[in-house]
């Protein structure tokens, strides 16, 4: 092995250890047998996952979780595949105002998204909590799906949907029959992405929840300022791996990864 | 009898210039009509008039004797072949033939032998269930070309649907486009870029430049007497004059411009009768030789034997560069340009 290559393996290891590190911690630390989150653990055991499966409150959210991340997606991917479509097919005026506009939910921070969608949906509309936090969650991803399937488009040739038309098909049976086939894979990607951004998100999430309804990071969050015990380490591991066999499986039976 | 019309249509994308400027065209029944220009001719822009997918902004299409102006794109019955071939890559080549005979409800035991018969014409029923992405390029070309004419189209649409294919196989879809349109009797109307491809295809060729017709000729005329310089050049005819007292050679009346392919012009010894020239470059081409040579008109490109490569004894009828030489320019070769001949207008000249 050449002296350069031994540098950039050495670099290598190094980030993996930073990028795996943390998670490594949390796992090993959720098979604590202790009272009190350490690391490395006294003794082993499976109490606090099974501690953690048991907990109604983070049964309760965890449920919670999955309706906001798969209503406020499929809301996301409603508006957000006619926009890709759009931006991508027609002449729409104002074009780069609406992509400019798309990125915003990106730049601007959690918080202030949060907050406004506050002041809005739950302080001037009224709205319940959980349909302020679909509608919140939705307008987070729509960027995600917007972007993911705008890229699965571009790798389709423009004029496929034109050959349909001329073969007798309307705008509407062009897209439906000849578009979205070919871009499925496109759509499954930015399903699981922004479904995994929702199931994540923090700042927004923190906001909107009000009493008896909460998602699972809101719950951890308080949870974590009462007790601390290995108990959120158990859950973080057991969301990991919930997370990672999600991905996993839409990879195996789409192939996703080509357009995140 | 006129099977297609467009009347003065002016056609452009979203506000900008016109790509095409009041251009009128009739197709007849049954015949194959090459529309024929550089890019950004507006050949491609006209054909997608005609299709549906780019709505006019002023003039007429008429189909028929059946107006067709606002007639939406799918339910106008107008094949159109993409020079991509446009295939649906999630459907098999059979799935691909048989989508517009599924919109239109056909019978499934119609639909199956439509479906059959169209890859049969086209060759393909080995590969009817590959997807296109495992066909060859002249494969998904026929793919491409069954699906439209499945449909029994009133009009074929082609645009440049050779012009990715290789060489070889290009001069045998040539041919094998020409037997189709014998034999199903289909009018059609055929955008290329390609001189070759158009002369020995159509019916009829319409030369197009900067969004306006500059002949509409048979293939014959278009190739003997161009109506316009564009042509000429367009044709070949790299020697190009306008007539007047500059240019010795005697026109005849009511010429404006005279045009010489290379091969229309001898290159001579320096004491033969001719134009007194000089050797700028030579390039040999197998049959004969190319000569680029600078005159008192400009620069000329000539024509002379290649028998002196073959048999260095020979009389010298091979230049080198640099050499005095005199090109024949003579008038019974020349293509005769008339004065402001058929832009634009009809049916064009009639042969």
């Amino acid at each position: 092995m050449r002296r350069g290559s031994r540098a950039a393996m050495a670099m290598l290891l190094l980030a993996l250890a930073f990028l795996v590190g943390p998670f490594a911690v949390v796992f090993i630390a959720g098979f604590s047998d202790g009272d009190s989150l350490a690391f490395p653990p006294q003794s082993w055991s499976l109490r606090w996952m099974s501690h953690v499966l048991a907990e109604e409150a983070f049964q309760r959210s965890f449920i919670t979780s999955l309706w906001v991340g798969f209503g406020g997606t499929t809301i996301a991917l409603l508006l957000g595949v006619p926009v890709a479509y759009a931006l991508s097919r027609f002449a729409v005026p104002g074009r780069e105002w609406v992509r400019t506009a798309l990125t915003l939910p990106l730049v601007v921070p959690g918080i202030i998204v949060g907050l406004a969608l506050l002041n809005h949906m739950v302080l001037l509309f009224d709205l319940p909590v959980v349909a302020s936090l679909l509608v919140g969650h939705a307008t987070l991803l729509l960027p995600y799906t917007v972007r993911v399937v705008s890229s699965s488009l571009a790798n389709l040739r423009l004029d496929i949907d034109d050959a349909a038309i001329t073969l007798g098909a309307t705008r509407l049976q062009a897209f439906f029959k000849v578009v979205l086939p070919n871009i499925r894979a496109g759509v499954a990607a930015a399903f699981i992405l922004a479904f995994i951004t929702s199931f994540n998100q923090v700042p927004v999430s923190l906001f909107l929840t009000g009493p008896g309804v909460s998602t699972l990071p809101i719950e951890m969050l308080a949870y974590m300022e009462t007790s601390y015990d290995p108990s959120i380490a158990a859950l973080s591991t057991l969301l990991v791996a919930f997370t990672i066999a999600l991905v996993a499986v839409t990879e195996k039976v789409l192939g996703i990864s080509k357009y995140v | 009898m006129n099977h297609l019309e467009l009347i003065d249509l002016t056609l452009a994308y979203g506000k900008g210039a016109s790509a095409v400027e009041r251009l009128s065209l009739t197709v007849a029944r049954g015949e194959l009509v090459s529309l024929l220009g550089p890019s950004g001719c507006g050949k491609t822009t006209t054909m997608r008039a005609v299709a549906g997918l780019l709505a006019p902004r002023d003039g007429r299409i008429v189909l028929a004797g059946e107006d067709i102006t606002r007639v939406p794109a799918h339910r106008r019955d107008i094949g159109l072949v993409f020079q991509s071939y446009a295939l649906f890559p999630h459907l098999s080549a059979r799935d691909n033939v048989a989508f517009g005979l599924r919109l239109r409800r056909v019978p499934a035991d119609e639909l199956r032998q439509r479906v059959e018969q169209a890859l049969h014409a086209v060759g393909l029923e080995a590969f009817a269930d590959r997807l296109p992405a495992n066909l060859s390029g002249g494969q998904q070309q026929r793919v491409a070309l069954a699906r439209a004419i499945v449909l029994r189209p009133r009009l074929l649409l082609l645009d440049e649907p050779l012009s990715n294919l290789d060489a070889r196989l290009r001069l045998e879809m040539r041919a094998e486009l020409r037997r189709l349109q014998r034999e199903l009797g289909i009018t059609m109307l055929y955008v290329t870029h390609d001189q070759d491809e158009a002369l020995s295809l159509s019916d009829r060729i319409v030369v197009m430049n900067a969004g306006r017709i500059e002949q509409s000729a048979e293939p014959e005329a278009v190739w003997n007497r161009p109506a316009t310089p564009f042509v000429a050049r367009f044709m070949g005819c790299e020697n190009l004059f306008e007539v007047g007292p500059s240019l010795p050679v005697a026109a005849p009346p009511g010429a404006t411009h005279l045009a010489w392919r290379a091969t229309a012009v001898p290159l001579a010894a320096a004491h033969a009768p001719g134009i007194e020239g000089r050797v700028l470059a030579r390039s040999y081409l197998g049959e004969r030789v190319e000569y680029l040579v600078e005159t008192a008109l400009g620069r000329i490109k000539a024509t002379g034997a290649a028998h002196r490569l073959a048999d260095a004894s020979a009389s010298p009828t091979v230049w080198d560069e640099g050499a005095p030489v005199r090109v024949r320019l003579d008038p019974a070769r020349a293509a005769v340009i008339p004065p402001s001949a058929a832009a634009g207008a009809g049916p064009g000249v009639a042969a």
